[in-house]
């Protein structure tokens, strides 16, 4: 009322001429928007509480619903956008801060739609790949400086430990808590069956996906939830979570309402009470602690493990990627400041970070002029949205990539960006068991290696377009990469041509 | 119009190469520049020279450098450089002829030296031996010297080159009065005019040279990787990235060709499974830490060094290349008549596989 | 023999089985006209709701031993080579014993006051309609031991 009022943003749309009154709506909106009114023998719908999941429109048999922005305006402004002066007043009327989820929804450039890929012509001939071998098989993980071999030829120096992935994508750091026990268990499987990894965030190990181990990435960070030495001996790698691209500088945050019995034993936390990580690692406040973490981490392993530390994408990326190469690490994850999350504060999220294109750009090439690069792979997520963008990443000089939201969007997710209230119609980003249930394993996980399968192919398509038929000759190959619409500064920075040139 | 270093031009050709298993000095010059001269349809003038071993026997434990300079100050500044780091024992302009087609010759000189190394400064903490002293004085002379270029630096061997066709350049350089045991050459069809003599082929560095057919696809991702090892890729051409990874597998890391070929033109993936576990657990340690050195995209070379030669083609055999052979002569070329043109009668003449090397070292008696 | 099998693990209790059932045994090819009729088309398997959150799609089991079929006064009732039961219409005379004597509750009223129950939509040439539209596979069509 008055002050308070915000109109709800959506409006349900319903087409009476189609609607059978079948009442799937209303059973499946977790928000409670839909219901059925007897005497007026209708479905009615409170829009206050839509958040525009879709679940409802996709399930409708009739295709009757459709939901649409509410067209009732503030006064148009080019400086307060009706969506800022909301947000003054929610912060007028509750004193909190605010919390939204998934990834930075604000218009700024994206610089993967600003690149373009090439292709062979005449002087060199393209690659069928459906005819020859097309490789994307990568190992991630330290280089040797040199090889030797012994008298018989064969090589005598021991590899530092490796992940061998078969293509170049890896399922994104989503923890247990932020989403469901389901949704882990697609990742985990469809990871397994297409030889790749995922990634378990810091919500710790469920038991039951013990057994897909060698496909799992453990993550250690701030909270140290759910860190025990079987849990580390249990992944093919460990992760030391630095920072995250959508919340750079402050921790994880899991609301309490998300946090149920099996969450609470995963994490080794109480039921119920806000789960929130702290903003650094607290024995983590310089460089050589990072090390001496490495090391531990290391040596609680025996040594089998390679370590990956996840960074944000920040100003001085490049070198704090360079000091990471050096104190020990095998592979840097960066996360551009387009990744997801399931909760993070508004104003982190939309102001905090800098794009992945451009810091994997002054990354690699630092790495290089340091000749540091083969100390370390690069791994890079923070909105990767389609196979084109993987391909663009590898030119710039990542050895493999990260995707969550796209996963995500794989196994339902309509980005409503309503992850934090736990009440995901989706099954996907809630705790919810009437809601879980709503994401049967089976059909996700099929789902997810569809993408992969579909991924893989069209990196193979593209690359066998621009002549290359092994992906390691795509790595950090800027010649394969022309701007467009760029300035000299980012072109600079990206270390690639205009296109014409 | 950019030059060669300023701009990449991808181009197509023409290579050959002749080596005497032996090691006798019994190849003319003349001989390589008729192989060449057969296949004048590749090329289109823009380019041509040769690499010959064996050719300066009184000399023979000197480096010979030679040198293109643009100008008397660029031949002055390097000389003075020379002066202070090398004992110059002998020098002079190479001798040439004239030839009509071969216009613009810049001063092209050559100097017998021997590094000061007393005179040297180590590079951190790798100490500094002839070699890589070498290595370190054509990289600072072609970059920071204008108008002066290193196009040869090795022991007992020389690279020829400019702008026009092979066999007008063989004249050009009086290719018939020299005698070596090995000879390669190349004939370029680029497709921009660079007008530069630097940019033609072989490259060299030290006794390492290449001929080169071919446009590699993954050049970037080589050269971004060679450049962290101490190389400048000043030319930006695929045969210069090729040669200094062959240089560094080669010299640097003690890899022997036969595993050079493994780690540049990788068997596939699949192959692994029918190869000998010991072989295939190599191949897979070699792709994953050498995996920015695999080369792809069709290219057929010829690399030239002091004890032999290698003659290597991409996996999927995108460029042509045969193997001949007479008498302990050794013959390789793009084409077969490239070979019968200097030799009718030979005792075998086949093609070899993408990604199967063939290596001929030289067998010297006493040595 | 395939029958239908539901995993109550994943019915969400949407009902969509429900109508898709009604609709496709219907003999319309709308199906918003189907559901406009002052008749609305019935449904052969119904969802049952528990108050504890479990949900379940309750069709006929095609029993190995029918006791609808034996039951059956006027033989309306009969079971197939394949094992599929089906009933005859123009038989039937509504006298709901076959109702009495499903264990499972599978039956019910048409409005032409005959019976009817799901026949794995033998006679809509097409996969059963449940399964096709259940939108989380917990209706399956499968053989089992």
């Amino acid at each position: 009322m008055g002050i308070d009022l915000l109109y709800p943003k959506y409006e349900v749309v319903r087409n009476f001429d189609r609607c059978i009154t079948c009442r799937v709506c209303e059973r499946q909106c977790a928000n409670e928007v839909h219901s059925y009114d007897p005497e007026l023998k209708k479905m009615v719908a409170d829009e206050s509480k839509c958040v525009d999941c879709q679940r409802c429109v996709a399930l409708c048999p009739t295709r009757a619903l459709k939901i649409v922005e509410t067209d009732n305006t503030f006064k148009k402004n080019a400086n307060w956008k009706q969506q800022t002066i909301e947000e003054v007043y929610r912060q007028a009327g509750s004193g909190g801060v605010l919390l939204s989820s998934m990834g930075n929804p604000q218009e700024y450039p994206v610089y993967w739609d600003k690149m373009l890929i090439n292709a062979s012509q005449v002087t060199n001939p393209s690659i069928d790949p459906l005819r020859e071998p097309m490789e994307t098989k990568v190992f991630l993980g330290k280089k040797p400086k040199t090889i030797e071999l012994d008298e018989a030829g064969n090589v005598k120096t021991a590899l530092e430990p490796q992940i061998e992935l078969e293509l170049p994508i890896m399922f994104s750091a989503m923890s247990y808590g932020s989403i469901s026990e389901n949704a882990h268990k697609a990742l985990a499987r469809a990871a397994t069956k297409m030889g790749t990894c995922y990634n378990t965030g810091e919500g710790g190990l469920n038991k039951e996906l013990y057994q897909y181990g060698e496909h799992t990435i453990v993550q250690v960070a701030s909270g140290r939830f759910g860190v025990h030495p079987d849990y580390l001996m249990a992944g093919q790698a460990i992760e030391i979570k630095m920072g995250q691209g959508a919340k750079p500088g402050i921790g994880g945050h899991l609301p309490g309402r998300k946090i149920g019995e099996k969450v609470s034993q995963t994490r080794m936390i109480p039921q119920g009470s806000d789960a929130i990580s702290p903003a650094p690692h607290h024995d983590i406040y310089s460089i050589e602690d990072l090390r001496q973490l490495i090391f531990s981490l290391k040596e609680a392993t025996n040594y089998t493990k390679p370590v990956i530390v996840k960074i944000a994408a920040v100003h001085n990326v490049a070198a704090i990627a360079s000091g990471i190469a050096r104190s020990g690490a095998d592979i840097i994850a960066i996360d551009g400041f387009r990744g997801g999350t399931g909760a993070a504060p508004t104003r982190i999220r939309d102001n905090v970070g800098i794009p992945i294109e451009l810091a994997l750009a002054a990354v690699d090439q630092r790495l290089r002029e340091e000749k540091i690069r083969n100390d370390i792979s690069i791994v890079v997520g923070g909105s990767i949205r389609s196979a084109s963008d993987v391909v663009k990443a590898i030119a710039l000089g990542a050895d493999a990539c990260y995707i969550g939201t796209a996963a995500l969007l794989a196994i339902g997710c309509h980005l409503c960006r309503k992850c934090q209230t736990g009440k995901c119609n989706w099954g996907i980003a809630t705790q919810r068991e009437d809601l879980v249930k709503r994401l049967n394993p089976d059909i996700a996980t099929k789902r997810l290696e569809n993408l992969l399968t579909a991924w893989n192919h069209e990196i193979q398509e593209m690359m066998g377009g621009m002549g290359i038929n092994s992906i390691e000759a795509l790595k950090g190959n800027r010649l394969m990469l022309r701007g467009i619409g760029l300035s000299e500064k980012e072109l600079e920075i990206l270390q690639i041509k205009h296109a014409g040139e | 119009m950019l030059r060669e270093g300023e701009i990449r031009i991808p181009s197509g050709c023409a290579i050959s190469g002749i080596i005497d298993r032996k090691g006798r000095r019994c190849l003319n010059g003349q001989k390589i520049v008729d192989s060449i001269a057969i296949m004048h349809d590749r090329s289109n003038g823009l380019g041509g020279g040769f690499a010959g071993y064996g050719i300066y026997p009184e000399f023979a434990d000197l480096y010979a450098f030679h040198i293109f300079y643009d100008s008397m100050e660029a031949k002055e500044a390097c000389e003075r450089y020379l002066d202070r780091y090398f004992e110059v024992v002998s020098y002079g302009i190479i001798p040439t002829k004239n030839v009509e087609s071969i216009q613009d010759a810049p001063m092209i000189m050559r100097y017998f030296v021997n590094p000061l190394l007393t005179k040297a400064k180590s590079i951190g903490k790798v100490p500094i031996n002839e070699e890589t002293f070498v290595v370190q004085t054509v990289f600072y002379i072609n970059s920071n010297i204008d108008g002066a270029y290193i196009f040869s630096n090795g022991k007992n061997m020389g690279i020829f080159k400019a702008v026009g066709f092979p066999e007008d350049v063989g004249e050009f350089y009086r290719l018939n009065e020299y005698d070596g045991y090995s000879w390669t050459a190349h004939g370029r069809y680029p497709t921009n005019t660079p007008g530069w003599w630097g940019g033609a082929h072989p490259f060299g560095l030290l006794d390492y040279s290449i001929v080169h057919n071919g446009e590699i696809s993954s050049y970037d991702a080589n050269r971004r990787y060679i450049e962290m090892f101490d190389y400048k890729c000043t030319l930006l051409t695929d045969t210069e990235a090729i040669t200094y990874i062959i240089d560094f597998l080669n010299r640097k890391n003690n890899l022997p060709f036969e595993d050079i070929a493994k780690i540049i033109a990788a068997p596939f993936w699949n192959e692994l499974e029918h190869m000998d576990p010991t072989e295939a657990k190599k191949i897979k340690t070699f792709r994953n830490a050498f995996s920015s050195l695999l080369i792809t995209g069709p290219f057929s070379i010829i690399c030239g060094f002091t004890d032999g030669i290698m003659a290597l083609n991409d996996r999927l055999k995108l460029r042509s290349m045969v193997v001949g052979e007479k008498d302990d002569i050794v013959y390789l070329a793009s084409e077969e008549a490239a070979i019968r043109a200097v030799c009718q009668d030979l005792d075998y003449i086949r093609a070899p596989k993408g990604g199967e090397p063939i290596i001929v070292r030289v067998e010297r008696e006493g040595k | 023999m395939k029958r239908i099998y539901v995993n109550e693990e994943w019915c969400l209790g949407c009902h969509l089985c429900e109508y898709e059932c009604a609709f496709a045994n219907s003999g319309e090819t709308n199906i918003v006209k189907a559901f406009k009729r002052d008749l609305k088309p019935i449904p052969r398997l119904h969802v049952e709701d528990a108050e504890n959150g479990i949900h379940f799609a309750v069709s006929c089991r095609q029993c190995e031993v029918p006791y609808c079929v034996l039951g059956c006064i006027t033989g309306a009732l009969s079971r197939d080579e394949q094992g599929v039961i089906h009933i005859d219409d123009n038989k039937c005379i509504g006298c709901r014993t076959c109702m009495l004597m499903c264990p499972y509750g599978a039956l019910t009223i048409n409005h032409n006051k005959t019976v009817t129950k799901c026949e794995l939509c033998t006679d809509n040439n097409q996969e059963p309609a449940c399964v096709q539209n259940c939108p989380n596979n917990a209706i399956v069509f499968e053989e089992r031991e």
